[in-house]
């Protein structure tokens, strides 16, 4: 590892992080005290590609943009930054699963203008025509070769680009190892097997067919995109056995985790990242059988109402000064490499966000047929109903 | 203008409402209840019977759904009729206005807000831990039918005190004294009197709770954990997630037939005891 000339200490630098993200200091604070807000400053004047532009002037774009996005996934800041620099007000709509934003779109009418799909959803907007081709001319920040091809791949179909990437993630479990007894937890065994014992009326799973039926199917070494009708059955067994001894099935999962009600859950990247800065007993662990690995990318839906707005916005957050701040918000890795070079090495070197190579290895992406496999669909109902 | 166009142009505004509002959406949901799921969800033309033959699979959901709404319901009534009863015949009158501005107050926010307020009292930092304290342990209240029951009386509660307060507000209050002087015992009184007479507003008051119960999903997302399912919770998922609108509009249209009979049932029940009122003050 070269040694940096650091004047903060990598722990230092995450505290501050996420004193920052929890609002108790100002971004100028964090800026200063972490030296990041001189490096993108002196970054931001000597690299010309990076010198922000009055690219437009107000009222060019029109007067709104509409996006479609997750939660606590951007800075604030950069919207309002946004807004200064084109006119444009940033109005966000934020969503529980891709098949929900799905709906939206297939019943028409949504009104966005970007929104963000995760990576296996993609073909079916491309043949349900929902989502509109790419013009590169129209984001020059967008640059192809810096990217991971893993989590920019996904984009493209059948060489037209639809959509370019955003953040990338994982989706392992938190644990509080206060409450294992040193039982050690490193497999979606170990999640399933707990819950139904020592873990009973702890333990929260997504409100998610992908996820909750995936590492289901983990238990048994299946794929996690499995739509085989007899390995499906296995998992809907797991499933049923299981749910008694549930606490919830729910998406929100930070909460009741943080307040001591759940002492297990399904859980994202980022989610995990900040439980585990918050109370450090909280695990995060990706099964050893593997799971999901998933990228998110930013598209344009077909007949968004501002297309000018929102090639403007999707070129603004992929500047890398602007996306390195979003990471720092948000705590979910970037595939960008120019990105990358802006943000400091404490957090590229996190192991929740960047997890051991042999670790990555084994999870999968989505796979598109998962979407609208009716029968993972039924699997779920029968689950939540049970 | 005649009669004729008067009564039409009276009748106009309701009348486009109801075409509009109601019999086209209503007309949309049949027709796709007898069609298919898209192959990447949503809707496909055909005309099958596939999706009502279907409707077994959602048994729990209706069965879950006409357990906790009559029970709700019923839960509402019991405690809200002695809160009416208080309010419209007992109050001092200077301050009913206050007292019932008070129970409209909830209604202020928003009920996701307030379902969000009860997921904290339920939780572990909440009443269970209050009842740890006093050596009650262990108690789980969150996301149990238990919760949702807390959840639902104390959301609907308001839409039945106030027919109940409304009926019993107009009651003539010389009947009470005339069966008094009658040499009625005050039970007897409150048997044979204010009940009857208060019938109307327990059975607008049950009907808008039940039927609104009948469709929620909200409630039992949050303080159920999502382990409580109902029909609402089961249409959410087939037209949000699964994007089944077919199957979706069967289980809509199957809603609102089982509604249909409960509440005919329920009229016929309550027209009958509207004759017996009769019965009651003729004698």
């Amino acid at each position: 590892m070269v040694k940096k000339n650091d004047y903060i200490s990598k722990q230092k630098f995450i505290d501050e992080l996420y004193r920052y993200k929890r609002g108790s200091v100002t971004r100028r604070h964090f800026l200063n005290v972490t030296g990041l807000g001189a490096a993108t400053a002196v970054l931001g004047t000597a690299v010309p590609g990076l010198r922000s532009r009055p690219a437009f002037a107000a009222g060019d774009i029109g007067d709104r943009v509409i996006l479609a996005t997750w939660p606590n996934y951007h800075d604030p800041d950069n919207f309002d930054a946004f807004t200064e620099a084109t006119g444009a007000a940033v109005q966000v709509n934020v969503f529980g699963s891709n098949e929900e934003m799905l709906a939206k779109l297939q019943a028409g009418g949504s009104g966005w203008d970007v929104y963000v799909p995760t990576n296996y959803t993609i073909t079916t907007y491309v043949a349900e025509g929902l989502i509109e081709p790419l013009d590169t001319a129209r984001l020059p920040n967008y640059d192809a070769s810096a990217y991971d091809p893993r989590f920019s791949d996904a984009g493209s179909v059948d060489g037209t680009l639809y959509a370019v990437p955003k953040n990338w993630g994982t989706t392992g479990f938190a644990v509080n190892t206060s409450k294992t007894g040193g039982r050690a937890m490193k497999s979606w065994k170990d999640f399933w097997d707990i819950t139904k014992e020592d873990f009973s009326g702890r333990t929260m799973v997504h409100d998610y067919q992908l996820t909750t039926i995936g590492n289901a199917l983990k238990y048994f070494g299946y794929s996690f995109n499995s739509i085989d009708e007899k390995e499906l059955a296995e998992a809907e067994k797991l499933l049923i056995d299981a749910k008694p001894h549930l606490f919830a099935i729910s998406s929100d999962y930070q909460p009741s985790m943080r307040n001591g009600d759940a002492w297990m859950t399904m859980c994202w990247t980022g989610d995990g990242k900040q439980l585990n800065v918050d109370i450090p007993e909280i695990d995060y662990v990706l099964g050893v059988e593997g799971g999901e690995l998933w990228s998110d990318y930013y598209a344009i839906p077909k007949g968004a109402p501002h297309t000018d707005a929102a090639y403007a916005l999707i070129n603004f957050l992929l500047n890398p000064e602007i996306n390195a701040k979003e990471v720092l918000a948000h705590g979910y890795p970037s595939a960008d490499a120019h990105t990358n070079k802006l943000l400091p090495e404490t957090l590229l070197n996190d192991p929740i966000l960047y997890p051991a190579q042999e670790l990555l290895s084994a999870l999968e992406f989505g796979a598109a047929a998962t979407l609208t496999d009716p029968n993972r669909a039924e699997l779920m109902a029968r689950f939540k109903s049970a | 203008m005649t009669h004729g166009t008067r009564n039409l142009l009276l009748l106009a505004p309701a009348g486009t409402w109801f075409l509009v509002m109601l019999l086209l959406p209503l007309t949309v949901v049949l027709i796709f209840s007898f069609g298919e799921r898209g192959t990447s969800g949503g809707y496909a033309p055909a005309f099958v019977l596939d999706q009502y033959a279907n409707l077994p699979a959602r048994w729990t959901a209706f069965k879950n759904t006409l357990t906790l709404a009559p029970i709700g319901t019923l839960a509402s009534l019991v405690i809200a009729y002695p809160l009416a009863y208080y309010l419209a015949v007992k109050v001092d009158p200077k301050w009913k206005t206050t007292l019932l501005v008070l129970v409209i107050v909830p209604f202020w926010t928003s009920i996701l807000i307030r379902s969000y307020a009860w997921i904290f009292l339920l939780g572990g930092r909440g009443l269970p831990a209050l009842l740890d304290w006093v050596g009650i342990e262990d108690v789980r209240l969150i996301n149990t039918p238990f919760s949702v029951l807390v959840g639902i009386i104390y959301g609907y509660l308001p839409l039945m005190v106030f027919p109940i307060f409304v009926s019993l507000d107009r009651l003539d209050k010389r009947l009470l004294e005339a069966s008094s002087d009658l040499g009625a015992k005050p039970w007897r009184t409150f048997l044979q009197v204010t009940l009857p007479l208060s019938v109307p507003g327990v059975a607008t008051g049950c009907m808008l709770v039940f039927i609104l119960l009948m469709g929620e999903f909200l409630i039992p997302a949050l303080l159920g954990g999502g382990k409580v399912f109902f029909v609402g919770n089961a249409l959410v998922d087939l037209f949000l997630q699964s994007r089944n609108w077919a199957y979706g509009s069967a289980v809509a249209v199957a809603l609102v037939v089982v509604m249909l009979i409960t509440v005919t049932i329920y009229m016929r029940f309550i027209n009958r005891l509207g004759v017996n009122r009769e019965d009651v003050s003729m004698v």
